[in-house]
């Protein structure tokens, strides 16, 4: 038996340490709970695959993977079915390309205007309406490629379709604008001071240390906000959806009417395909495509991040 | 090993006893086989230079090295003749037997009556809290500043006064012994001064076990000093003798300036 | 020989002249990039309001859908987004929380734990319309929720989880270790620590990144497609999470796909009431970080 301790009307009585206590059932019980909720984002992506993968293979039980890759057609709620998802992702491309083309100059000289060149103030103000524009739903702007650019696309270029790809292009541009800034801001804000002060004081200009110290120290950030802002255009829906059309069509011109991967998914599932018939199924090869794409955008993304992440020595 | 460092508790049994401790962070072995037995009621100081291990020495004693991924103990730490670190241990007991006061004060963002009281609440305290509340605050020398704010936030208070805050929110769950790692080095002369006070009164009725790098700290108020290199105890015994007469080279190497 | 005297500021060397007139355009070139955002937001605001202002009245709001443009309203679609946002944020919000509370707190820095985080963001990057996928075979498929206000707000609720679970976890990590290691200090358990340190101080921020997740679930519109929104709805949803139901930027959807103009402009005036909805939500979620900002 442990000694007492002499006596001190406040200690408890027993010098003893207790066993663990009733009370670390209820620890544990929450510890699993927690476990649970965290594990179900594992259960999520495991759904997502297993849901893809299962009509798809379906799928491809009855069209070959070659004709999928290289017919030129896609025709599947036609009488004479073509199975080629050329159409779809070169219109995806197209329309991303044409953002891309836009947000990367715009968004990377935005970004460093926001972190060499403006005040507090003046961020104050901008950041907040980047964020603005980012959280504009994409039906909105779907709404304003159809009724505003599409007009102004027309008197400029009087052969443009109604429906055509560089509306979609031009807004899903604006629309990453703030995914590119905003990234690559925060990989510029991350080089050191110090290294800008160096070549300040070697007498460089403001534009020469910003071109030539500070992007190159940030390059993997910026690269990798240039990809995932590619990534987020290539899944968009609904801006496309409404202004670049629903028939596929594979063409590199950008004012002729496409259809991307993610307006044809649309499509079929407000169409009445029953369940179970292979052009349902095509539903599930396209969003399988759409998926592995930005799959491999978004992981080249972060590859490129944790491989080139610069050492700021 | 063990016999050279015991020191002389004249019969009453230790409060804390470590054997053959050693902690592991990885790789790395920070303290290395340590012997130490802490007497009740007495200060025992750990000196040392940076990184000789008094912290993560101090640590062992509450437990808190569990909180460290990576981080292994090995060998014996007793309190009373029980292993701490036995399976049927629950470490949060041991803490509230067993308190700490850190180098940085670090009161919640509550108030001043709700930061002593956290501890007695989270450990099921069913008596009178404001009562205990007012116990602890003048034990930590703190009560008549503020007696008359108790409802005020925590960080209107100097640096010194949460220390002592902090002090006051380790006694409210009345432990035994009172860890404190560098408790006034982050203070001003003056507030570090009180802080010194207050331990020489703590004494009576607490066992305590202080990290200090300051060496005139050591021979102020504490009773033992121990002191350690490179995760090695090198040498322990009564202050007085370790300041005026140490019995291995590199004791005295430290405590006359010439490392460290 | 010494180099030729140049004072200060005298310029006049053409590499110089050359370097500034660089530096000058690059500085106009950035200030124009930046623009391009703004002046881009502004007009899509003003070709919006001159759209639509002039059929956002009461009776617009207080109005079904209707064939007929001049008594067709948004009544149906509203109450549908808003019963969708807080049925998701009841079943989001938690989870979310639950997940981020564990991988911050409690999990041990192991290759699964690795896993589930480079998972969770992962997931973000996901396009909407393959949750939507999801939701259909899933929900309304194979758990025969049909094309219900569940079906939709639990695939919305998959879709802003990792949302919520990234800007939680950054939260929980601004709150500083000092304060774990007091409250463990005094000899509470993990939950006590969490539930009465961590938790208060980082729910300013965990609450700020969920109503900019649900904002962006109430803007969706893709998903709530494939899970079987419809397009004409006449009726109210009346409280059962098993009705049919309608969302507004699928009533916008429906109404810009048709080709008569008035309903062009119906469709600006549901954009205008859907933005001055996004509006509120982001408001109070800048307030609530600006407000607890100053507590600490």
């Amino acid at each position: 038996m442990p000694p007492q301790l002499a006596a001190e009307p406040d200690r408890p009585d027993s010098a003893a340490l207790s066993f663990k206590r009733h009370r670390s059932l209820k620890e544990q019980i929450i510890g699993v709970v927690l476990f649970v909720c965290a594990a179900a984002s594992v259960l999520v992506t495991v759904g997502i695959v297993a849901v893809l993968l299962r009509e798809t293979l379906g799928f491809f039980a009855e069209v070959s993977l070659v004709e999928f890759l290289t017919n030129t057609q896609w025709t599947p709620l036609y009488v004479e079915k073509n199975f080629g998802i050329m159409p779809l992702a070169v219109g995806s491309f197209l329309v991303a390309a044409g953002a891309a083309v836009i947000a990367v100059p715009v968004g990377l000289l935005t970004a460093i205007f926001l972190s060499e060149y403006a005040g507090g103030r003046l961020r104050g103000i901008l950041k907040p309406l980047l964020e603005i524009l980012a959280g504009i739903p994409t039906v909105v702007y779907g709404y304003f490629a159809l009724t505003f650019i599409t007009p102004l696309l027309r008197s400029v270029f009087p052969e443009t379709d109604v429906f055509n790809a560089a509306s979609a292009s031009i807004v899903v541009g604006i629309m990453i604008i703030p995914t590119v800034a905003s990234l690559s801001e925060d990989a510029l804000r991350a080089v050191p001071h110090a290294l800008r002060e160096g070549a300040y004081g070697l007498g460089a200009t403001k534009y020469e240390v910003s071109t030539r110290v500070v992007v190159p120290a940030a390059l993997s950030g910026v690269i990798a906000s240039f990809i995932l802002g590619i990534s987020r255009a290539v899944g968009e829906t609904m801006a496309v959806t409404i202004a670049a059309g629903a028939l596929p069509n594979l063409t590199l011109n950008p004012l002729e009417s496409i259809e991307t991967m993610t307006a044809y998914i649309v499509q079929a599932s407000l169409g009445d395909t029953p369940h179970g018939t292979i052009e349902y199924q095509t539903l599930y090869a396209v969003g399988m495509t759409l998926f592995l794409i930005t799959l491999v955008m978004n992981v080249l993304s972060q590859w490129v991040l944790s491989r080139f992440r610069e050492e700021y020595q | 090993m063990a016999s050279t460092y015991d020191i002389d508790i004249g019969g009453e049994s230790a409060a804390l006893e470590a054997r053959d401790v050693s902690v592991y962070y990885g790789e790395k072995q920070a303290v290395k086989n340590v012997d130490l037995v802490i007497p009740p009621n007495r200060v025992v100081a750990l000196i040392g230079p940076s990184g000789c291990g008094k912290s993560t020495l101090l640590r062992c004693f509450n437990r808190m090295n569990d909180l460290v991924p990576g981080a292994r103990v090995e060998g014996e730490v007793s309190f009373h003749g029980q292993n701490l670190y036995a399976p049927v241990v629950d470490p949060v007991e041991v803490r509230r037997r067993i308190g700490m006061v850190f180098q940085k004060p670090n009161p919640f963002p509550k108030s001043i009556y709700d930061n002593t009281a956290f501890g007695p609440r989270v450990n099921g305290f069913k008596g009178d809290l404001g009562e205990l509340v007012e116990k602890s605050l003048r034990q930590a020398a703190l009560w008549e500043e503020v007696h008359d704010r108790l409802g005020d936030s925590a960080y209107a208070l100097s640096g010194g006064q949460q220390q002592r805050l902090c002090i006051a929110r380790t006694l409210a769950v009345k432990p035994e012994i009172v860890l404190m790692d560098e408790p006034a080095s982050a203070l001003d002369p003056i507030a570090t001064q009180k802080i010194e006070e207050l331990i020489l009164e703590l004494k009576r009725d607490y066992t305590i076990v202080i990290v200090t790098h300051n060496m005139q700290q050591a021979a102020r108020i504490s009773d033992y000093t121990a002191f350690l290199y490179m995760g090695e105890l090198v040498e322990y015994g009564p202050t007085e003798a370790i300041f005026t007469t140490p019995r291995e080279e590199r004791t005295e190497a430290y405590v006359t300036g010439r490392f460290g | 020989m010494s180099p030729p005297r140049v004072p200060l500021g005298a310029g006049g060397r053409g590499r110089d002249r050359r370097r500034r007139v660089a530096g000058v355009m690059f500085a106009v070139a950035c200030t124009a990039a930046t623009m391009v955002g703004v002046v881009a937001l502004a007009v899509l605001l003003g070709d919006v309001i001159a759209d639509g202002s002039h059929r956002l009245t009461g009776d617009f709001i207080g109005s079904f859908a209707s064939r007929f443009p001049e008594r067709a309203g948004v009544k149906a679609a509203l109450l549908g987004s808003i019963w969708i946002l807080g049925l998701t944020a009841v079943i989001a919000f938690p989870v979310s929380v639950a997940a981020a509370i564990y991988l911050e707190e409690y999990a041990p820095s192991n290759r699964l734990t690795k896993l589930i985080q480079l998972n969770i963001a992962n997931l973000a990057g996901v396009p909407s319309i393959v949750y939507g996928i999801l939701g259909l075979t899933v929900f309304v498929r194979a758990l025969s929720l049909q094309r219900s206000i569940l079906s939709g707000a639990l695939t919305l609720s998959i879709l802003i989880l990792p949302v919520i679970i990234m800007a939680s976890q950054e939260a929980i990590r601004a709150v500083p270790h000092s304060l774990r290691e007091a409250a463990y200090g005094l000899g509470a358990t993990r939950w006590q620590v969490v539930s009465l340190q961590v938790l208060p101080m980082a729910m300013p921020g965990i609450l700020t990144g969920t109503i900019l997740a649900l904002s962006r679930a109430v803007g969706e519109t893709a998903p709530l497609i494939m899970v079987g929104a419809v397009g004409f709805l006449a009726f109210t949803p009346t409280g059962g999470v098993m009705d049919q139901f309608t969302v507004m930027p699928l009533q916008i959807y429906n109404w810009i796909s048709r080709p008569q103009e008035e309903f062009h402009e119906l469709a600006a005036a549901g954009i205008l009431v859907l933005l001055i909805l996004l509006l509120t939500m982001n408001a109070t979620a800048i307030i609530l970080r600006t407000r607890f900002r100053r507590h600490h």
